[in-house]
C-alpha cells in the first residue's frame, strides 16, 4: 500500500481500518505526507516530504526504478505509449537532486522504489492532498505513471485508487453533473450522444461545453451568469477563496438554494426550497469504488417532501413537464441513456446489495477491476511532467505554510448539526508545531488569527509535532473559523481545483 | 474428495445428519452451514477466536472431553452431538455461573431482545442461579454522547476488546486485574470520553449483553419494536451501510448490517452517530423568499411561481448560457441527474457542476 497525500483513518475512516488490519498482517505500507498521521504508526517507511513536492518524489523513484531495470518491460511494450518521454523527464531526476527538493534521504527513495517495484501486488492510494495543489492534475497522472512503469494495473490488489471525499462525488459525476459530459461520461461535443439526449428528452440540446464551479464564479463575478440554482452545496464554506465566491453569489441577480439548513451561501438566496436528508428519500449512491448501493426512506420528509419530487415541480412550473412516479423511475431513465450502467436496477441492486459499473447489461456481473488487459482509452499514455512548486510559499510577510484537510469527526457541512459530535468536538484546534509554539508564545487552547493576502481567520491552536516546524493545518468544519477565507487564489489550470493544500500566512497570538 | 478451489472437504455427522465441510472449518461453522445453530457467547465470525465462554461445546464420539466446537476443527468421519444431555447440562452450569453475577433487571435492559444472555438462558430454561455470590458494583460510565457502558452486565466475553483492536485498530480496550475484578475496559480504567477512544462503536456492535449499548436508544425501544431500515451512510465515500433504527416513524439510532458489501459491521463516528443532524431545530420545513433582505415563509406554490418567472426571464433576456447549476455529492445520483437533465434541456445550458473538487 502506497499511500500519498491521503488521511485514511480520518478522511475514510473504514478504508483507514482495513488498511490498518492489512499492515498489522503483514501487507507493506510506504505513508508519504508531510503530517504525522495515524497510519504513520502502522507504516513500514514514512516519506516526510515537503508540501508540494509529490512530483519530484514520484519522478525521482520512477528515476531509481528505470535505473535499476526494475520496471515492467512488458507491460511498458504491450499496454502503454510515450514511455520514452517520461524517461527523459525523469532522467533528471536523480535521488540525490530529489532529495534535496523533498528533504527525505536518498536512502529512504532507494528502499520504497525498490519495495514498490518489486512487490507483485501494489496499490497506490490519494485522496485531496493530491489533487488540491496547483499541480494537482499532474499529480495524479505522475502516481498513474509510476503504477504503469511497474505493471500495478488491471490486477486485482493493484491499481491507482483515488478515495473520493464525499460520499457521492462518484455518483454525482457518474449522473453528468459535469459541464462536459452527460450521465456515464458521455461527451456533450459528440454528435450521437447529443442527438440521442434531444431524442430521449424532447428538446435541442446545447454542444459547447459548460462552465466549471470556479468559472460560473468568476463569470457570476463578471455578470455573465445571472441566475444560478445550488442544490446541497455551501461553496461559501468549502470552496477556496470565500471572499470571492460571497461576491459572486452577490453579483447574481437571482439564485435558488435547496437546503437543509439555513447556510452561509443559502444567506444569499432569493428562494431557498427546503431539502430532504438521506433517511427521507430514495435513490442510490455510489462510492469510491463505482459501487452503486442503495439509499432507502426511513421516516417521512421533514419538509413534505422529497428532494426529486421538489425539482420535478420546479422544472414542471418553469415550463418542462417532468414526472416521474419514483427514483426508481429516474434511474431507469438513466440507465437507459448510459450503456456503462444500462444492467443496473433496483431490483438487482436489493438481490445483490451493490454492483459496480461498468455493468452494460442485466446479465453482466458488474466490474469490480478496472483496466483489466485494456485500458479504456486503449494504450495508457504516460504523461510526465517537471516539478510545479506550489503558487504561493512562504516570504518574510507571511512566514506559514498553511495546509488544510478533514478531521475524523466531521464532515464538511452536516456533522456541526449532529448535536453528539458537535459537544464533542465544538472548535477548530489547528495544529502548530512546538518549535513554532514557542516561538509565538502559544499554548494548545489558546487562540491565534492567521491571515493571508485574502483574508484572515481566528483559531485556537493544538501544539503537536504531527506537523512540521513551519506550517499550519487547519480544518474548514467549523463556521467560527471560515478556513476558506484563507485559502489560495490558485487553480489546477486543468480541473479547476483550488489549491487548498499550500498558501502563505501568517500568525498572531490573541 | 476435493471442493469448490481445490479444498478438501470433509465429511461428518452432526446430530445424525451427514454434512460436508472444507477442511480447516470449525466444528461450529460446519453445523452452522448445515442449519443447526450452536450457542455461543465469545465466538463472533468477524473476530479471532477464542474459546473461553465454553457455551459452544458439543459431544464427540470417542472423546471424553467435552470441546468448544468455535475452536474443533472438523475431521472425517467424525461423529458430533451438539444437544446431548451431557451438553445441555454444561451448558446450563455455565448460563448459572454467569447469571450468578448478571444483575436480573431484563425488564428494563435496552438490548432485551438481542441480548445472546437472555436468548440462551431462555433456550435452556435457567431462571435463577443457585450459586450466590458477590455481585459486581460498577459505577455506569454515561462519560460521552454515544456509548452507554454498564460492566454489570458484562459477561468478559471479550468481544469489546477484540472488536477494538481488530476491526478498527484503536487498542483502546483490555482486560484489567484477575479473577471477580477481571474487567475488560479502557487503560487504566477511565471513562471512554477521557480515553483513546474514537467512538466508532464497533464494540457496542460486537456486545452481546447490555453491557456496552446505543446512548440515543435507550428507554426509546425495545429491539422488536425497531424497525431496521437498510441505508448507505451519507458522509463519506467509503460508502458504508447501515441499518436506520425506526420506532414510531422517528429515526432513533443506527444498527450495523453484517451484510454489508463494504464494511460489515465496522463504522465510524460519523456513520454511527451522526445521523442526528436530520432532526437539529434549525432544518429548513417550508420554502422561504426573500423581501426587502429578510427571509419570509412562503408557499411551495409562491416560490415555484417566483422561480419559474425569474429563470424563464433571465433566460429570454441574457440566453441560456446566463444560468448556471451546482449540483451535489451529497445528493442521490438520482437527484444529479435531474438536476443535469434540467441545465440541459430546460436551461439549455451545459454549465452544470458540483462540489467533487472540493
Ligand atoms: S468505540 Fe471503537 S475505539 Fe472506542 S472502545 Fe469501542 S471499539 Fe474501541
Ligand atoms: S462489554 Fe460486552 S463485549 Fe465486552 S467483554 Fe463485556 S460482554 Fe463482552
Ligand atoms: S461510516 Fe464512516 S467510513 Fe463508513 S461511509 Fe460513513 S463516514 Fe465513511
Amino acid at each position: 500500500m502506497f499511500l500519498i497525500g491521503t488521511n485514511p483513518t480520518e478522511a475514510h475512516p473504514v478504508i483507514g481500518y482495513k488498511m490498518r488490519q492489512a499492515a498489522r498482517n503483514g501487507a507493506k505500507m510506504v505513508v508519504c505526507d508531510p503530517r504525522h498521521i495515524d497510519l504513520v504508526d502502522e507504516a513500514d517507511y514514512w516519506l516526510r516530504l515537503k508540501p508540494g513536492t509529490d512530483i519530484p518524489l514520484l519522478n525521482g523513484l520512477m528515476h531509481i526504478i528505470i535505473k535499476e531495470g526494475l520496471e515492467d518491460k512488458k507491460f511498458i511494450e504491450e499496454r502503454t505509449e510515450n514511455y520514452e518521454e517520461l524517461k527523459a523527464i525523469v532522467e533528471s531526476y536523480t535521488p540525490e537532486r530529489v532529495a534535496e527538493l523533498t528533504g527525505l534521504s536518498v536512502d529512504d527513495l532507494y528502499a520504497v522504489a525498490r519495495l514498490y517495484a518489486t512487490t507483485d501486488k501494489a496499490m497506490i492510494f490519494y485522496t485531496l492532498g493530491i489533487t488540491e495543489h496547483i499541480c494537482g492534475t499532474r499529480n495524479v497522472m505522475s502516481c498513474a505513471n509510476l503504477a504503469m512503469l511497474t505493471g500495478h494495473l488491471g490486477r486485482p490488489g493493484t491499481g491507482v485508487c483515488p478515495q473520493r471525499g464525499q460520499n457521492n462525488v462518484q455518483g454525482a459525476c457518474d449522473m453528468g453533473a459535469l459541464p462536459n459530459v452527460y450521465s456515464g461520461y458521455q461527451a456533450v461535443t459528440v454528435d450521437a450522444a447529443r442527438e440521442k439526449h434531444e431524442q430521449a428528452w424532447g428538446a435541442s440540446l446545447p454542444n459547447k461545453v459548460g462552465l466549471k464551479i470556479p468559472e460560473m464564479f468568476a463569470a457570476a463575478h463578471d455578470g455573465k451568469v445571472k441566475a444560478m440554482y445550488i442544490l446541497g452545496e455551501n461553496p461559501v464554506l468549502t470552496d477556496p477563496d470565500a471572499n470571492h465566491i460571497r461576491a459572486a453569489l452577490e453579483h447574481l441577480e437571482f439564485l435558488v438554494v435547496q437546503e437543509l439548513f439555513l447556510t452561509e451561501t443559502a444567506q444569499y438566496a432569493d428562494v431557498i426550497l427546503p431539502a430532504a436528508s438521506f433517511a427521507e428519500c430514495d435513490g442510490t449512491f455510489s462510492n469510491t469504488e463505482r459501487r452503486v448501493q442503495r439509499v432507502r426512506k426511513a421516516i417521512e420528509p421533514i419538509p413534505g417532501q422529497a428532494n426529486w419530487q421538489t425539482i420535478c415541480q420546479m422544472v414542471t412550473r418553469i415550463g418542462y413537464p417532468m414526472n416521474y412516479d419514483s427514483p426508481k423511475e429516474i434511474w431507469d431513465e438513466m440507465a437507459s441513456l448510459s450503456p456503462s450502467m444500462a444492467g443496473i436496477n433496483y431490483d438487482r441492486i436489493d438481490q445483490q446489495n451493490s454492483i459496480q459499473w461498468p455493468c452494460p447489461t442485466l446479465e453482466h456481473p458488474g466490474t469490480p477491476v478496472l483496466h483489466v488487459g485494456k485500458f479504456t482509452r486503449g494504450l495508457g499514455s504516460f504523461q510526465p511532467s517537471e516539478h510545479i512548486p506550489p503558487g504561493e510559499m512562504p516570504d518574510a510577510e507571511y512566514p506559514f505554510l498553511l495546509s488544510t484537510g478533514r478531521i475524523l469527526q466531521h464532515y464538511n457541512v452536516t456533522t456541526p448539526y449532529s448535536k453528539g459530535i458537535s459537544s464533542i468536538w465544538n472548535k477548530e484546534m489547528s495544529e502548530l508545531n512546538p518549535v513554532d509554539a514557542e516561538k509565538l508564545g502559544v499554548k494548545t487552547g489558546e487562540q491565534v488569527k492567521v491571515t493571508s493576502r485574502r483574508g484572515e481567520a481566528v483559531t485556537q491552536i493544538k501544539v503537536t509535532d504531527r506537523v512540521l516546524p513551519g506550517v499550519i493545518w487547519m480544518s474548514f468544519h467549523y463556521n467560527a473559523t471560515p478556513t476558506n477565507a484563507l485559502t489560495s487564489h490558485h487553480l489546477d489550470p486543468i480541473t479547476g481545483t483550488g489549491e487548498y493544500k499550500v498558501a502563505a500566512v501568517k500568525i498572531e497570538k490573541l | 474428495m476435493k471442493g469448490v478451489m481445490g479444498v478438501e472437504l470433509i465429511k461428518l455427522i452432526i446430530d445424525g445428519k451427514e454434512v460436508e465441510a472444507p477442511a480447516g472449518s470449525t466444528v461450529l461453522q460446519a453445523a452452522e452451514n448445515a442449519g443447526i445453530n450452536i450457542p455461543r457467547l465469545c465466538y463472533d465470525p468477524e473476530l479471532s477466536k477464542l474459546g473461553a465462554c465454553r457455551l459452544c461445546v458439543v459431544e464427540i464420539e470417542g472423546n471424553r472431553l467435552l470441546p468448544a466446537s468455535c475452536v474443533t476443527p472438523v475431521m472425517q468421519g467424525m461423529v458430533v452431538n451438539t444437544e446431548s444431555p451431557a451438553v445441555i447440562e454444561a451448558r446450563r452450569t455455565i448460563l448459572e455461573l454467569t447469571i450468578a453475577n448478571h444483575p436480573l433487571d431484563c425488564m428494563t435492559c435496552d438490548k432485551m431482545g438481542d441480548c445472546k444472555l437472555a436468548e440462551y438462558a431462555y433456550r435452556y430454561g435457567v431462571k435463577e442461579s443457585p450459586f450466590e455470590g458477590e455481585k459486581h458494583d460498577y459505577v455506569i460510565d454515561d462519560s460521552n454522547p454515544f456509548i452507554i457502558r454498564d460492566l454489570n452486565k458484562c459477561i468478559l466475553c471479550g468481544a469489546c476488546v477484540r472488536a477494538c483492536e481488530e476491526m478498527t485498530g484503536a487498542d483502546n480496550l483490555s482486560y484489567l486485574n484477575r479473577g471477580f475484578h477481571r474487567k475488560a475496559t479502557t487503560a487504566a480504567d477511565v471513562p471512554y470520553i477521557d480515553s483513546d477512544c474514537v467512538f466508532c462503536g464497533q464494540c457496542v456492535a460486537v456486545c452481546p449483553t447490555g453491557a456496552l449499548t446505543e446512548k440515543t436508544m435507550s428507554g426509546l425501544a425495545r429491539r422488536w419494536d425497531i424497525d431496521r431500515v437498510r441505508t448507505t451512510c451519507p458522509f463519506c465515500g467509503t460508502g458504508c451501510n447501515f441499518d436506520l433504527a425506526v420506532k414510531d416513524k422517528k429515526v432513533i439510532g443506527v444498527l450495523s448490517n453484517p451484510d454489508s458489501p463494504v464494511n460489515g459491521r465496522s463504522l465510524c463516528v460519523k456513520g454511527r452517530f451522526g445521523w442526528d443532524y436530520i432532526y437539529n431545530e434549525n432544518r429548513l420545513t417550508t420554502p422561504l423568499i426573500k423581501k426587502n433582505g429578510k427571509f419570509e415563509h412562503a408557499s411551495w406554490d409562491e416560490a415555484y411561481d417566483l422561480i419559474a418567472l425569474k429563470f424563464n426571464e433571465i433566460k429570454d433576456k441574457y440566453g441560456p448560457d446566463s444560468f448556471a447549476a451546482l449540483s451535489s455529492a451529497r445528493c442521490t445520483n438520482e437527484e444529479n441527474f435531474l438536476v443535469q437533465k434540467f441545465s440541459r434541456a430546460v436551461m439549455g445550458t451545459n454549465n452544470v457542476d458540483h462540489c467533487a473538487r472540493t
